[in-house]
């Protein structure tokens, strides 16, 4: 019997992609779209136009940025010195803390929205910002420890006891050799931290104030209240900036692959 | 100058506050809140009661959650049946290709996840994408009905949740030892047998590890429902939106939560069991 | 020569999770010397030298330094240095970054750091390698490195642990007798440790056998191959033949007699009649011929010869049934005899050695 050479796991990847861009395509193509009805009606720049001036999107953009950066900042502090405070030791309640500091990204995220929404009543905490960050931050911390403990993990002990061995204090180690290590890690979990936040949705729900609406918040109630066409507008923009980003790091990788080689 | 290697160090302390104060404290609270009585107008009064888990025995109540489970099974069924392949095809694509594909695969997930469902409303509308190429090509005569329904919940959840699961499965197809694939066929195994027997069983930790990530977040995404579901399909996320928002009935909301806390529990311990991945490094 | 005392432990004792690991070392090392612990892995041979480098503390025991009790010392206030089994050399700095990392830490004068880097680089035989990072060197290469990385801080101890053990046979071979000659060269005192006994007996000034957490023997490659003072020391280093013998007196010219393999046989050491005794007898070191001569006591049949690349193994058969293992350039005495001839056996008395008081049991 002569093997058969088929196209179809190619061709079942491209496909499978394509419909996931589908969804994608269509935003981006009726955010160019003349109407506010269904209908091709020709070409328009006039949604972007709007969209620059819509105050109540720009605001919740900052909003959305502000919060993102403050809380997987935050959040890329507290895992990143929990999990190289907890390598290579072993303590009571190790387990417990590590299980608990994972448990916001295990569960679903509407319980979180609403242990936060009456924790904060309880404790009378105005709702905006400061709720929004303390949020945003817990559910932050699991993506930045469990990167930087995988990478600590991985790292070889002999490299901070060769430091050490050549008169290094502890000090120095971790600053010479374990935090340049482990830095990459840092960075690709704060990244995805950041993301995450950006595009969180249930608890930023039922812990943002009156006048903190993130901007998945504002696409949201904008969604449920009828059509407005800006918001293909803003999608397409945000998308445009995240192609560019992702091309940009790509770019940057192969560049340094490049420059390695040499 | 001696380390002791069993005490924590200073350097844990912020994040065992932190995570003390708004995991464990709030989620205790929550455990509490579902013991006691809502309050005539607003609030709660702090009274030992088992009221809010008698009304989950309530058969709206009921129909919620047998509806929100089912919902889950079959994101996470489809999840499975078109991710599995996928995962699979790509993790055999040239090295090259396959990077490219993975990060096509990505970048949707790395934007706005509403703009996604976004995208889905205009392409589901009567007056939308698909019954516009419809109608055009005369396949049908009048806008079918495809936006609010069940099956839109359904492509929603299965196209928010799919990366989780392709990401699983490739993770775990990428570290078979083809070797073992290549034995099996050696001692006669068809294609489909070697796949059965030996690739499938090995790429199980995967698949587990996928069906749990796609199986837990779907119990309480209440946005996709919302959005494309209308009020028809009522999930249990969407029921614990309204129970605090809504009918302002805490403990319910948090009786409501405790109970989808305890189906999340059980299907981790199951995933613990089965997968004997007793870390949950799998899930990470 | 009255040497000078470099380093000593005392009475070293260790245990991980209630595993003991080292019980009771006691170990002197001198000013200059090449000192190999040999042992199987898990022997205690690595926990020794983490000890001397200070990462890891003793439970009991005194680590004592050019004079200085340096116990409870931090490993970056020691002077000594290690080369690591995996080289551990860090994976973002270049070359040049790495050998020049303690001498940054010791705060030299960046002129005074290029200088020596680049001495250190002529020395290892990798110059002009400084801008190379750790990822685009062979692994002989890396070895390189790792070594240049600890000799350029001066030490007054350098620890190697398996450094050449993640190298192929060939480049193992040339890294020995370079090693020798950087030791030599720099003065500087080697610990060394192995589980290679060719590499142990071609480097070593003294080697320091060890087993289950102790030192069983200590002495100079000849002395430890000649004359092993246990089991354990004849069985792994070189092939030694454990035979069970019983005294029974000594001969006119001092050996002394025993019973074994149907006849009487002569070995050194000493003993009482009727003392039970175990002996090592090195394969190399047992002559046989068709024709009894002098100090031919035994006899016995050939059962098998082997050839093993340069080296003839041959198996004897003693009229009680223990078995005989001879090694030798393939010409024995007379030649290689072929299988069932009936020889003559013996030796020379020194190179029976008694290894143990009684017997080993026989479950062993």
């Amino acid at each position: 019997m002569r093997k058969k050479r088929t196209f179809l796991p190619e061709t079942y990847v491209v496909l499978m992609l394509l419909l996931m861009y589908l969804p994608i395509f269509v935003v981006v193509a009726y955010s160019f779209n003349d109407t506010k009805l269904f209908h091709w009606a020709g070409f328009t720049f006039s949604w972007y136009q709007k969209l620059f001036h819509n105050q109540t999107i720009i605001n919740a953009f900052f909003n959305s940025l502000k919060l993102a950066v403050l809380s997987s900042g935050l959040a890329a502090i507290l895992g990143t010195m929990g999990a190289v405070g907890m390598a290579g030791r072993t303590f009571f309640g190790k387990g417990a803390l590590e299980g608990l500091s994972t448990v916001p990204i295990m569960i679903p995220e509407i319980i979180l929205g609403m242990a936060y929404l009456s924790f904060f009543s309880l404790l009378q905490v105005p709702f905006g910002m400061l709720t929004l960050v303390a949020a945003h931050t817990t559910f932050c911390v699991p993506y930045i420890f469990i990167n930087v403990k995988a990478s600590l993990q991985s790292l070889d002990p002999a490299l901070g006891e060769a430091a050490l061995d050549l008169g290094a204090s502890r000090r120095r180690v971790f600053f010479d050799i374990t935090a340049p290590l482990i830095f990459p890690s840092i960075l690709s979990g704060s990244l995805l931290a950041f993301a995450m936040s950006m595009d969180d949705v249930v608890i930023s729900f039922f812990v943002t104030g009156p006048e903190t609406a993130t901007l998945p918040l504002q696409v949201y109630s904008m969604l449920k209240m009828g059509v407005t066409p800006e918001i293909n507008a803003l999608c397409t923009v945000m998308l445009g900036t995240v192609f560019l980003l992702v091309a940009g790091a790509r770019l940057f990788q192969s560049a340094r692959k490049a420059k390695k080689g040499r | 100058m001696k380390r002791n290697k069993n005490r924590p160090p200073i350097t844990l302390l912020p994040m065992a506050l932190w995570t003390t104060v708004f995991v464990a404290v709030p989620l205790v609270y929550v455990l509490g809140l579902s013991f006691m009585k809502k309050a005539a107008t607003w609030g709660v009064v702090a009274e030992f009661s088992l009221d809010s888990y008698k009304n989950l025995l309530n058969p709206v109540y009921l129909k919620v959650f047998a509806q929100s489970f089912w919902v889950a099974i079959l994101t996470t069924v489809f999840a499975l049946l078109i991710g599995y392949p996928f995962a699979y095809f790509t993790a055999k694509l040239p090295k090259k290709h396959r990077s490219l594909v993975l990060m096509l695969m990505l970048v949707p997930f790395w934007t706005n996840s509403l703009v996604r469902i976004y995208g889905w409303m205009i392409l589901l509308r009567s007056q939308g994408v698909i019954n516009g190429l419809l109608m055009q090509f005369g396949v049908i005569d009048k806008p079918l009905k495809l936006l609010y329904t069940f099956g839109a919940v359904l492509v929603g959840m299965v196209y928010a949740l799919l990366p989780f699961m392709v990401l699983a499965i490739y993770n775990s197809v990428c570290k078979v030892d083809w070797s073992l694939v290549e034995a099996s066929r050696d001692l006669g195994a068809g294609r489909a047998k070697a796949f059965f027997t030996v690739t499938l069983p090995l790429t199980m930790p995967g698949v587990m590890a996928g069906c749990v990530l796609v199986f837990i977040p779907s119990v309480g995404l209440f946005f996709i429902s919302d959005l494309l579901g209308g009020a028809k399909t009522m999930l249990l996320g969407n029921l614990i939106k309204n129970e605090l928002l809504s009918a302002k009935n805490w403990p319910m909301g948090a009786a409501l939560s405790i109970a989808m806390m305890a189906v999340t529990l059980l299907v981790i311990r199951l995933y613990q069991h089965f997968s004997r991945d007793q870390n949950l490094e799998g899930l990470l | 020569m009255e040497q000078e005392v470099i380093l000593s432990l005392e009475n070293i004792h260790k245990s991980f999770d209630g595993q003991k690991a080292l019980c009771g070392i006691d170990l002197t090392i001198y000013k200059g010397e090449f000192l190999t612990l040999l042992g199987p892995s898990g022997c205690g041979k690595t926990t020794t030298l983490r000890i001397i480098a200070g990462l890891e503390s003793p439970d009991e025991g005194r680590v004592i330094l050019g004079g200085t009790d340096v116990t409870d010392w931090e490993p970056n206030k020691r002077g000594v240095n290690t080369v690591f089994q995996s080289y551990a050399l860090f994976p973002h700095m270049n070359v040049e970054n790495n050998i020049a990392y303690g001498l940054k830490l010791r705060k030299v004068p960046k002129e005074e750091i290029k200088k020596q880097v680049e001495e250190m680089l002529e020395l290892v035989q990798l110059p002009g390698f400084g801008e190379r990072m750790p990822s685009q060197l062979s692994g002989g290469q890396r070895q390189r490195v790792a070594i240049a990385r600890a000799i350029v801080n001066k030490p007054s101890v350098l620890l190697l642990d398996e450094p050449l053990g993640a190298l192929d046979l060939q480049l193992r071979r040339q890294m020995q007798v370079e090693l020798k000659r950087l030791q030599q060269k720099l003065g500087i005192t080697f610990v060394y440790i192995t589980h290679d006994q060719e590499e142990a007996l071609n480097m070593s000034d003294r080697i320091g056998i060890m087993n289950q957490g102790k030192i069983l023997q200590l002495g100079t490659p000849e002395e430890i191959y000649e004359h092993p003072k246990s089991r354990f020391a004849a069985q792994f280093i070189g092939q030694s033949n454990i035979l069970k013998a019983t005294v029974t007196g000594r001969d006119a010219a001092g050996n002394l007699t025993l019973s074994f393999g149907g006849g009487t046989i002569l070995a050194s050491g000493q003993g009482e009649p009727g003392e039970k005794v175990t002996l090592s007898l090195r394969t190399e070191r047992v002559r046989y011929g068709r024709e009894p001569r002098q100090g031919f006591t035994l006899s016995g049949q050939v059962k098998n010869n082997h050839y093993s690349g340069g080296m003839m193994r041959t198996v004897l058969t003693l009229p009680t049934g223990e078995e005989l293992l001879v090694s030798g350039m393939g010409d024995g005495i007379e030649g290689r005899l072929p299988a069932g001839t009936q020889v003559h056996i013996g030796w020379d008395p020194a190179c029976a050695v008694i290894v143990e008081r009684g017997w080993p049991d026989e479950a062993e």
